[in-house]
């Protein structure tokens, strides 16, 4: 035990220079025990608030457990859909030469400016009697389309909402595959085929493991598309629970139930990811030669197109009929400059916080290697298991009960974002930090620097595109939020989340589609600058926590 | 060196998250109530707004579900930063009124007694009917059945929507309870979810798939009627009135109560009679989209709608509305409605 545990230390000095030997600056380990602990709050709240008596009946009830069912079988169809449609737009636009490359591609992550009850609504508004598609068809004399409810519903709504999470992990995939490795297996003999399925797949499995888990964990903790699909999971009883008033246990239980379904995905995605496929040698890796489509040319331009069309223009259409409509019978509304504001600053603010919060984590656990750093970075991604409506709900309890100063605030609300996506921003520092030569490290500290001046004058800087784009993931994921600023928000204001949610259930779809379509507006230039310093990077570590 | 400046740069759009949008932050010589309001704000803003003007009283509003906002407010206490609860469900507010202090005389003598809490710690400032809204090209509105019970056969049922976990939905089932019994109502339940009834979030998603011809039933509040047709002149749906006492019909308020914990006593006192004053009840006779019914006596409601006396029959203090409360979600569970 202790000759492992030797070697073990020997070959992690290797990697990570002197750090490993050195005592962790304590600011470092204070800021990041912080973080795990406020990360902790939420499940031990949970279990606090559940264990009281009654609670547990819903355990009893068999549409508990057809609701668990429901929630399963949405998310394997949202993982499934997703991963097909990512990845085949992912090798459609990187490796063949399917014209127009650039613009499917940006077509492929645009619905991340989407949040998932926005492409519910457009898909509800297009459907139905009253629906822009049913106006087509019914003018061409095929009648109308039923409306778009349930399971097939909220599988579309959720696909848009998740497949761009796909496309962009398994784009950084492929590019990171040597094209030399797949030529090798063609000159010993191999289709092109059995190539595929023997070099490139493999290759990509953990990007596609990890897209599926990715997707999977949206669906389970989706709230807006579900509820407007009326399609009953889990994360929707919590709200029912909670909108019914009165007793709320059952929704700490709920809650309990909902943590324990995403750690088992979480855990199955370990399973399935295997062992990575790393490139042996350092050397320069040429250009991918496009992959000639020939006569499936206009198929692949079919599927893109349609791709292309539900799931960005077509929703937009539908939007901007709303909104004309709406203005034609005077119930437009007003863009509202002050929730725009709001969004905006919350999720710079946010993104910001959550940045640099998870800097000493990721720091401590690459640096300073020890058991408890690693296991802090653990309990950091860990917190992906955490549900909008889990989060939200457990700091209503405790800072109602509890911190009555911090209650309904701005600090409390980012603070519960910060749970939220700390994983998010973690992965993404991890990344740019990887990046970091820690020879580059050593020497300022060989030139008398400590260890906070080096990560500052240094380490930072060194680190800055990477922590710029995980920011900008965390900025994104913020302004698209709902559980948990529909639950922590500040009395008197709002967002343009809450705002499109506020409208769209009192059926004000026209009114809906105009801080809907503000916010699509405001996220894409963020979508376009953090896919860019995304892809340029190597794939995280952990491609399931990179996006969420 | 680098790093700084986006230090510096977070700190000032913080300050402008604090200055600009923070609401609730608001110094307390301002003069400014807190109100947890379960009416929405599409329909109740002119009200608010009249008021602020009328007396330089900001009012800051987190607009929410009635029952959620109760919850809320029991789950925090002494710390509860509302001054007022603005409910659309007499239930919800009976289940927080052991939290709200009893209000003047001369404020509960506007509305009739079955209109307000019997120790008067809230009362009623609107009246709304239960109704089946029905889609006109598949129903007349004299051959449908005006006792509720009889919508649970397949005919209507299968094409019928309710929103279970809606109070509205929730008080008209405890009346149910309390004009039929325990046993009966849950039979009318299980009959309801066996013969293939829709279940949606609210009553305006049901009017609206009436409509939209998904449907052709809803029990829903006789309000919306008025909402949707603001949106779709021509759309093809009706309310059925149905016989006065039936549970069906039942009459609930919206409904208003202070804090017992509020600094601002005075003011959120100023508020509810405002909601009461001949203004503000006028508001639900002419000005709103809405139809709800004018509470204090000479006000009539909106044109073409029946009279309130019309339809209270033998009625019950709606007080027990709140009583009932936890049976009657423990039989919508039950029965399988929601989880």
């Amino acid at each position: 035990m202790r000759l492992a545990s030797l070697s073990e230390s020997r070959r992690r000095r290797r990697h990570v220079g002197v750090g490993a030997s050195r005592r962790p600056p304590f600011l470092l380990v204070a800021i990041a025990s912080l973080t795990v602990a406020l990360l902790s709050v939420p499940p031990i709240y949970l279990i606090v608030r559940a264990s009281n008596s009654g609670a547990w009946s819903i355990m009893n009830r068999p549409a508990t457990w057809h609701t668990v069912g429901r929630t399963l079988l949405l998310v394997v169809c949202v993982g499934a859909c997703s991963l097909i449609i990512g990845a085949t737009m992912a090798w459609l636009v990187a490796r063949t030469d399917l014209p127009g490359a650039r613009v499917w591609g940006v077509l492929s992550v645009a619905p991340l400016a989407m949040p998932s009850f926005v492409a519910a609504l457009a898909l509800a508004g297009a459907t139905g009697p009253q629906g822009l598609l049913s106006k087509l068809t019914d003018a061409a004399g095929l009648g109308t389309i039923r409306p778009l409810h349930g399971l097939l519903g909220a599988t579309i709504a959720l696909t848009m909402a998740t497949f761009p999470y796909v496309y962009l992990l398994s784009m950084a995939s492929l590019r990171t595959l040597d094209p030399a490795l797949e030529d090798a297996a063609r000159s010993l003999g191999r289709g092109r085929a059995a190539t595929f399925m023997a070099v490139t797949l493999p290759h990509l499995r953990r990007a596609l493991t990890g897209g599926a888990l990715l997707a999977g964990l949206y669906a389970i903790s989706d709230f807006g598309a579900v509820s407007l699909m009326r399609y009953d999971t889990v994360t929707r009883a919590i709200f029912g629970r909670i909108e019914s008033g009165v007793d709320r246990r059952p929704a700490a239980a709920l809650g309990l139930i909902l943590i324990v379904l995403t750690a088992v995905f979480l855990f199955a995605e370990i399973v399935a990811r295997g062992r990575s496929h790393l490139r042996s040698g350092p050397g320069l890796r040429r250009a991918p030669t496009p992959v000639p489509l020939g006569r499936w040319k206009i198929p692949a331009l079919a599927f893109a197109g349609l791709v292309g069309f539900s799931f960005v223009i077509g929703p937009v259409t539908v939007m901007a009929y709303w909104v004309q409509r709406a203005a034609a019978n005077g119930t437009l509304g007003e863009v509202e400059w002050g929730a725009t504001v709001t969004s905006v600053l919350l999720a710079l603010v946010s993104a910001v916080v959550v940045t640099i919060v998870a800097v000493p984590v990721a720091v401590l656990a690459r640096r300073y290697p020890r058991t408890w750093t690693r296991a802090m970075e653990r309990t950091g991604y860990g917190a992906n298991a955490l549900p909008g409506v889990v989060v939200g709900l457990s700091l209503v309890f405790l800072a109602a009960r509890y911190l009555p100063a911090v209650y309904l605030t701005f600090p409390l609300l980012i603070a519960a974002y910060l749970i939220r996506f700390f994983a998010q921003a973690l992965s993404g520092v991890d990344t740019a930090l990887a990046a970091v030569n820690p020879r580059t490290e050593e020497a300022a500290r060989s030139l008398g620097r400590n260890p906070l001046q080096v990560l500052r004058e240094v380490t930072l800087p060194l680190m800055r595109p990477g922590l710029f784009a995980a920011a900008m993931l965390v900025f994104l994921s913020v302004i698209k939020e709902l559980p948990v600023t529909t639950l922590l928000i500040p009395t008197g204001s709002r967002t343009l989340a809450t705002e499109v949610w506020r409208k769209t259930t009192i059926g004000a779809y026209g009114a809906a589609a105009v801080p809907a379509l503000v916010l699509i507006l405001v996220a894409i230039p963020f979508i376009l600058v953090a896919v860019r310093e995304h892809t340029l990077d190597a794939p995280a570590e952990s491609p399931a926590t990179t996006l969420t | 060196m680098k790093f700084r400046r986006p230090l510096a740069a977070i700190g000032i759009l913080a300050a402008g998250l604090m200055a600009g949008c923070g609401g609730s932050g608001s110094s307390s010589d301002n003069r400014s109530l807190t109100i947890y309001s379960g009416r929405e704000e599409e329909i109740v803003q002119p009200l608010f707004e009249t008021f602020e003007k009328q007396t330089g009283i900001t009012l800051d509003v987190r607009w929410g579900k009635s029952a959620e906002l109760a919850a809320q407010i029991a789950e925090e206490g002494d710390n509860s930063p509302a001054d007022v609860i603005f409910s659309q469900d007499a239930g919800a507010l009976g289940s927080v009124a052991s939290k709200l202090s009893a209000l003047p005389q001369t404020t509960l003598d506007r509305v009739p007694a079955t209109f307000r809490d019997g120790d008067g710690r809230w009362i009623g400032t609107s009246g709304r009917v239960r109704v089946v809204v029905y889609n006109t090209k598949a129903a007349s509105g004299a051959a449908l059945p005006d006792d509720v019970l009889a919508y649970s056969t397949p005919k209507y049922a299968s094409r019928m929507g309710i929103a279970p976990t809606n109070a509205s939905f929730q008080a008209f089932v405890s009346a149910m309870r309390i004009t039929h019994g325990d046993a009966r109502t849950k039979t009318w339940l299980t009959d309801l979810k066996n013969n293939g009834v829709k279940t949606f979030e609210s009553n305006r998603q049901i009017v609206e798939a009436v409509a939209a011809g998904e449907i052709d039933y809803g029990l829903v509040n006789h309000y919306y009627l008025a909402l949707v047709k603001a949106e779709q002149p021509d759309a093809p749906i009706a309310n059925k009135f149905l016989a006065a006492g039936d549970p069906g019909a039942l009459v609930n308020v919206a409904g208003v109560g202070i804090l017992a914990t509020t600094e601002r006593a005075k003011d959120a006192q100023t508020f509810v009679d405002f909601l009461l004053s001949d203004e503000g009840q006028r508001f639900y006779s002419t000005e709103a989209e809405e139809n709800e019914y004018p509470l204090v006596a000479g006000f009539d409601p909106a044109p073409g709608l029946p009279k309130l006396s019309e339809l209270v029959g033998e009625s019950f203090p709606l007080t027990r509305l709140a009583d009932e409360e936890k049976t009657t979600l423990e039989m919508i569970d039950e029965v399988g409605f929601t989880v």
